[in-house]
C-alpha cells in the first residue's frame, strides 16, 4: 500500500476516457486483441441479437470490472480466476433470468448465447488484465469501452452479413424493395453460415490497419 | 500472503453470498416468467388458428375462442375435459399438461418400463362458427427442443394451421421455422391418402415439387442449410400426430 497521497483526478480526465475510446480502436478487443471471437462468429447472423447480446455483454462486463475492483485487495491471488468465473456466472445468470422475466421476446431469440456470454474471452480478460490493478471508476470505464468495441464490430459484421445473407436489415426486407432479386440477384447462403464472419472480421482487421499503420507489428 | 484459512472462509463467503443472490432472483422472477410461459403458450395455441393475438390480449381471446380443453389416452378415448372455465371430467386441466412428461412416460413404457399411462392434451376452437383441432408438438431439433401447434380443419385431414417454436437453432438457418413464410406453407396439406392412410406432412429437401403428384399435399419446403432442424420437425410432427390417430378415427365415425 503506498502511503503517497494522490492527487484526486476528475472523473473524465483525459487518462480515463483513453479507457473508454482505445478499446473502440487501437485496442479493439475483437480485431487487435483477438479475443471473444467465439461469440463474434455465433450471434452476428442477424442484427437484432447481435445488439441485444452487445447490451448483455456491456452490463455484464461492467458491473464484473467493478465488482472485482473492489474486491480486487481481498482476493488471494491461488484463487483470482475462481473468484472471477464466480463473478461472471452469477451476473450472466441474472442477466439471463431479467432477460426471461421482462423481454421474453429477445431472450428467447438469444437463447443459449446469453449462458454463452460466460466463456467470452474479453470478460476474462478485462478482469485478469485490469479489475484486478485498478480503481472502480477506471475500471467501470475499461469495461464500458471494451463492451462497445466489441459492440461495434459485432453490429457492423451482424448488418453486412444479414443484409447479404437474408436480404434483410432488422428484420425488414430492404432488398425485396429495391427490385434487385427480379434481375436474378439471389441471397447468398454462404454469409450466414460462421466462415463468413471471421472473412468480415479480417476485412475489417486489413481496413483498420490500412488506416492506423502503428497496429502493423513489425518484424 | 494468503493463508488457507483465509481462503476457505473467503470462498465459503462468496458462494452463500451468490447462492443467495441467485435463488432470491430465481423466486422473486419467477411468477412473472411463469407467466410469460403461459401467456406465450396462449399465443402459440391462437395463432395457429389464425387468431393475432399479442402478450396483453391472449389469454381473453384464448378463453373467448378455445371453447373445450380434452386431454385423450392411447385408445383415444376422452380423459380429461375442460370447458367454460370449470372441469368436466378427469382431474387435470389438459392446459397444464407437460408434454415432454408424457413423451417420457410413452417412451418408459415403450422400454417396457413401469410408468403411467401418457395422456396427450388437445384443444377446441370455434372460430366463425367453425370448428378447430388444435393438436401440441414436441421434439429435437439441432440444439436443443423445438415445438408448435399444429390446427385441423374439423374434418381432421386438413391443416388449417402451424405455428413452430424452437429453443436454439441456429439463426438464419434452422431458426427459420419460426418465420411466417416457413409456417404458411402448411396451410391446406392434408395428414390422410387418398385410402385413409396416415401420411404426415414432411418437410422436403429440394421442394415439394421433386415429389410425385400425389404426394406433393404431403410435404412443404425446407429451408436450406437446417437439413438436422427440418428432419427433426418431421419427426416431431408424425410422433405426436400418431398418439391422436385413435381419437380421429373414433371422432369421425361417431
Amino acid at each position: 500500500m503506498s502511503v503517497e497521497k494522490q492527487p484526486k483526478e476528475a472523473l473524465f480526465a483525459p487518462k480515463n476516457m483513453k479507457l473508454i475510446f482505445n478499446p473502440l480502436n487501437k485496442e479493439n478487443p475483437i480485431t487487435v486483441q483477438v479475443l471473444g471471437i467465439c461469440s463474434a462468429l455465433a450471434v452476428t447472423v442477424k442484427l437484432e441479437p447481435a445488439v441485444v447480446m452487445s447490451i448483455s455483454v456491456l452490463a455484464v462486463l461492467a458491473f464484473a470490472n467493478v465488482i472485482i475492483s473492489l474486491l480486487r485487495n481481498t482476493i488471494a491471488p491461488r484463487i483470482r480466476i475462481i473468484v472471477q468465473l464466480v463473478v461472471i456466472a452469477s451476473l450472466v445468470i441474472l442477466v439471463d433470468q431479467i432477460l426471461k422475466a421482462f423481454a421474453y421476446e429477445v431472450s428467447k431469440q438469444l437463447s443459449v448465447f446469453v449462458g454463452l456470454i460466460i466463456t467470452n474471452c474479453i470478460l476474462m480478460g478485462r478482469l485478469e488484465a485490469f479489475a484486478m490493478g485498478n480503481k472502480p471508476w477506471p475500471s467501470l470505464l475499461d469495461g464500458i469501452g471494451n463492451a462497445l468495441g466489441y459492440a461495434w464490430i459485432l453490429i457492423v459484421v451482424a448488418f453486412f452479413r444479414e443484409l447479404f445473407g437474408s436480404g434483410t436489415i432488422w428484420g425488414f426486407p430492404v432488398l425485396e424493395y429495391t427490385g434487385l432479386y427480379h434481375i436474378g440477384y439471389k441471397n447468398n447462403g454462404l454469409m450466414i453460415l460462421p466462415p463468413m464472419a471471421l472473412i468480415i472480421v479480417g476485412i475489417i482487421i486489413w481496413i483498420q490497419r490500412y488506416r492506423n499503420r502503428e497496429l502493423i507489428e513489425n518484424k | 500472503m494468503y493463508s488457507n484459512k483465509y481462503i476457505y472462509i473467503y470462498s465459503s463467503v462468496m458462494v452463500i453470498i451468490v447462492a443467495a443472490v441467485l435463488s432470491s432472483a430465481a423466486s422473486l422472477l419467477k411468477p412473472v416468467q411463469e407467466k410469460n410461459i403461459r401467456t406465450e403458450k396462449m399465443t402459440d395455441i391462437l395463432h395457429s388458428v389464425h387468431l393475432d393475438a399479442d402478450r396483453s390480449t391472449a389469454e381473453d381471446l384464448y378463453n373467448k375462442y378455445i371453447i373445450r380443453e380434452e386431454a385423450i389416452n392411447a385408445g383415444g378415448e376422452v380423459v380429461c375435459r375442460f370447458a367454460g372455465g370449470q372441469q368436466e371430467l378427469g382431474n387435470v386441466r389438459p392446459f397444464e399438461i407437460n408434454l415432454k412428461e408424457e413423451q417420457h412416460k410413452q417412451q418408459m413404457l415403450l422400454d417396457g418400463k413401469e410408468a403411467e399411462a401418457p395422456v396427450f392434451p388437445l384443444f377446441i376452437c370455434e372460430k366463425d362458427g367453425k370448428e378447430y383441432f388444435i393438436i401440441p408438438l414436441l421434439g429435437k431439433g439441432l440444439w436443443g427442443p423445438v415445438w408448435g401447434h399444429i390446427a385441423l380443419e374439423s374434418d381432421l385431414r386438413t391443416v388449417y394451421g402451424v405455428v413452430f417454436g424452437h429453443k436454439g437453432e441456429t439463426p438464419g438457418l434452422g431458426a427459420e421455422i419460426s418465420t411466417l413464410p416457413f409456417q404458411e406453407q402448411f396451410d391446406g396439406k392434408t395428414l390422410f391418402d387418398e385410402a385413409g392412410h396416415f401420411t404426415s406432412i414432411r418437410v422436403v429437401k429440394g421442394g415439394v415439387q421433386t415429389l410425385p403428384p400425389d404426394q406433393q399435399n404431403h410435404g412443404v419446403d425446407a429451408i436450406s442449410g437446417g437439413t438436422i432442424t427440418s428432419n427433426g420437425v418431421n419427426d416431431m410432427i408424425r410422433d405426436c400426430l400418431e398418439n391422436y390417430l385413435e381419437y380421429i378415427k373414433k371422432h369421425l365415425a361417431s
